[in-house]
């Protein structure tokens, strides 16, 4: 079964003066589940505006959008709101942790979104944040833990609604090369476990540890391969258990 | 269950964001502490004000008429009354004798001269004379002591009932019952004291003055004078019978023709009540609406700062809504951390009017009206709700691409 299934996606900027930004031109993807997908492109390529449309954070100007069947090129605000909070989780270059609040209160946020009792979520959130080796760190603010801890409560809350996706824009642009292999071993582990992972990055390392590469220059898809086994890296990673 | 989860998350964010700005909040919600002190002072400035009307008005007793040459409240010019017969004393006779609705009727007469008691003095007292039927006749017998008798009062005794400010004035220590005062020279023992009543038509009530037969009254002041005659109905029930039971007899002594307008006036506690009524209502709109003013301005400062604050958190409102919050949820955000704001605010205010409101009681009898407590609270509800909105819909209505972008 398909989860994405992007058909002629266009997208136009309206830059005023009657001037106009074709961001996409025509994009064509299909991704399926328990993929494990790189989407590069230099910057300008049109990627972010192609990560954006994946995460329901903007709609297309032209295209058809089908998110695990359903047409979501058309929907509502609100209608959009629910599929990011309960089918997508994001994972930003730079964290994007609500400051003020602690680990726990961070990974609980799309559950009170999604209107779950008190204790329930206080249960998946500390549940979650154990999984990925943060389980003492509940009540540390985001300021008190390390860029690849701070990566972590982010993962923690984009799995915390089990959703259909993780959405990982430049998961290790802000983290040091070392720290940075870890987070890419969590999300190797993350798919072994059965998610499906999304990685936007210009850095060809780092889609080298996807299954499946998709280069996007100029608004369209320029090519997409399947990376055979023996090229794809792996880390052996140590976590906390 | 959701929308409350929402609501307790916007309390949580709220205290959150106060807590970190604390001088701004602390700033922005004075606002609204003076804003409703001054609203709530108002209101209880303005109870008190009611109050000492009707309590004033209920001194001329309700169901007391007093029947006049002249009306109270009158539109018409005023030669059209002064051409009007005196009114004599003998009428309040020949009432008693017809009116079947009448409690009592009792004829005054007013004037005005200097009271003395040992070294004590009062200039211009107002000094009535009357006959026993007074006490029963007016809506006042709350007395300490007691009224002349009927006996006293045909045989031109020289005995007197004062009211409360005289026996304060005259009797700062003593107990002024059966002690003789000087009314212009002339010696009157006093047999009882009016409680004091209060209110704002000073010569109406019985505070300042000194009431004598009516026949002593005469012979020492005069008989020449404008003459009252003061009646009471049985009941409140037979008030308006009464009335016209009471015209009907007036009209007789006049020997008014019918169709003729009545040479006299029936002047009642519902004509004042019905001329200031409308006049204290229309001070009391322009005085909240005035102080209401400051409640806006602490509104607009809220705005202000909301709006200060949904661009300070720009980053935040994308984060929340990139991982799933509606537009509704982020509305209700700020909506309830304006709010908060200014419910903070109504309360402080309140801590600081009710004492506030204690130091008023001292000048003008009054206390803060227990709904007043409420409107306060939902005001500044409203002022957070409505000032919050524009703000909060600003951050509703955010693309949440530009959001996160935004440093």
């Amino acid at each position: 079964m398909n989860i994405i299934e992007l058909k002629n996606i266009t997208k136009v900027y309206d830059m005023g003066a009657a001037q106009q930004v074709a961001a996409l031109q025509g994009v064509d993807l299909v991704i399926g589940k328990n993929e494990y997908v790189a989407i590069m492109g230099p910057s300008g390529s049109g990627k972010s505006t192609l990560m954006n449309i994946i995460g329901c954070l903007d709609t297309p100007t032209s295209g058809q959008y089908l998110f695990n069947g359903v047409n979501v090129s058309e929907m509502d605000d609100n209608n959009l709101a629910r599929i990011r909070n309960k089918e997508i989780g994001f994972v930003f270059q730079t964290f994007n942790l609500l400051a003020r609040s602690d680990s726990l209160h961070n990974v609980e946020l799309p559950l009170i979104y999604a209107g779950i009792s008190s204790t329930e979520r206080k249960e998946r959130a500390r549940r979650t944040l154990e999984h990925v080796g943060l389980g003492d760190r509940g009540h540390h603010k985001p300021n008190e833990l390390s860029g690849g801890q701070r990566q972590r409560v982010a993962v923690a809350r984009a799995l915390v609604t089990n959703p259909s996706i993780i959405l990982a824009d430049e998961p290790t642009g802000n983290l040091d090369s070392r720290t940075g292999e870890e987070i890419m071993g969590l999300f190797e582990d993350l798919h072994s476990q059965g998610n499906t992972i999304i990685l936007v990055t210009h850095e060809a390392e780092i889609a080298e540890h996807a299954h499946r590469v998709v280069r996007v220059r100029d608004g369209k898809v320029e090519s997409d391969d399947v990376i055979p086994e023996a090229k794809r890296k792996r880390y052996a990673v140590k976590r906390a258990s | 269950m959701y929308f409350w989860n929402e609501v307790k998350e916007g309390l949580i964010i709220a205290f959150r964001a106060i807590r970190t700005n604390k001088v701004r909040s602390v700033l922005t919600t004075l606002g609204i502490v003076i804003g409703i002190v001054s609203v709530t002072l108002m209101a209880t400035a303005i109870e008190g004000v009611n109050r000492a009307f009707d309590k004033s008005a209920a001194a001329f007793g309700p169901d007391v008429m007093y029947i006049e040459k002249w009306p109270w409240v009158s539109n018409e010019d005023w030669s059209t009354f002064r051409n009007r017969p005196d009114l004599k004393v003998e009428y309040a006779d020949r009432i008693e004798r017809q009116a079947t609705l009448l409690n009592a009727v009792a004829p005054v007469m007013n004037t005005r001269r200097s009271l003395k008691y040992a070294d004590k003095q009062m200039e211009m007292a107002l000094i009535t004379g009357t006959t026993a039927s007074y006490i029963s006749a007016s809506g006042n017998s709350e007395i300490d002591g007691r009224f002349f008798s009927e006996e006293e009062a045909t045989g031109g005794r020289p005995v007197c009932v004062i009211g409360a400010v005289v026996a304060e004035n005259l009797f700062p220590t003593e107990d002024p019952i059966g002690k003789t005062i000087r009314v212009a020279g002339f010696p009157y023992t006093v047999l009882g004291v009016f409680e004091k009543q209060g209110g704002l038509f000073g010569q109406f009530t019985s505070d300042t003055r000194v009431f004598i037969p009516i026949h002593s009254f005469q012979s020492n002041f005069g008989g020449r004078r404008y003459v009252m005659v003061q009646v009471r109905a049985s009941s409140m029930s037979v008030l308006e019978d009464a009335k016209i039971e009471v015209e009907g007899i007036m009209r007789s002594l006049r020997k008014a023709q019918p169709g003729m307008p009545s040479d006299f006036s029936i002047n009642q506690q519902e004509l004042l009540t019905q001329t200031f009524g409308p006049i204290s209502l229309v001070i009391s709109a322009i005085g909240l609406f005035i102080t209401s003013l400051s409640l806006f301005v602490g509104g607009i400062g809220i705005m202000n700062i909301m709006f200060v604050s949904v661009t300070e958190r720009t980053k935040e409102i994308g984060i929340r809504k990139a991982i799933g919050a509606k537009r509704r949820t982020i509305l209700l955000q700020f909506l309830v951390e304006a709010a908060a704001l200014c419910l903070i605010g109504g309360i402080i205010g309140l801590m600081f009017a009710f004492p506030l409101s204690l130091i008023v009681d001292k000048v003008l009898p009054t206390a803060m009206p227990i709904s007043v407590v409420f409107i306060a609270i939902a005001i500044s509800l409203t002022v957070g709700v409505v000032s919050g909105f524009l703000p909060a819909y600003r951050a509703a209505k955010m693309d949440p691409v530009e959001a996160l972008r935004y440093e």
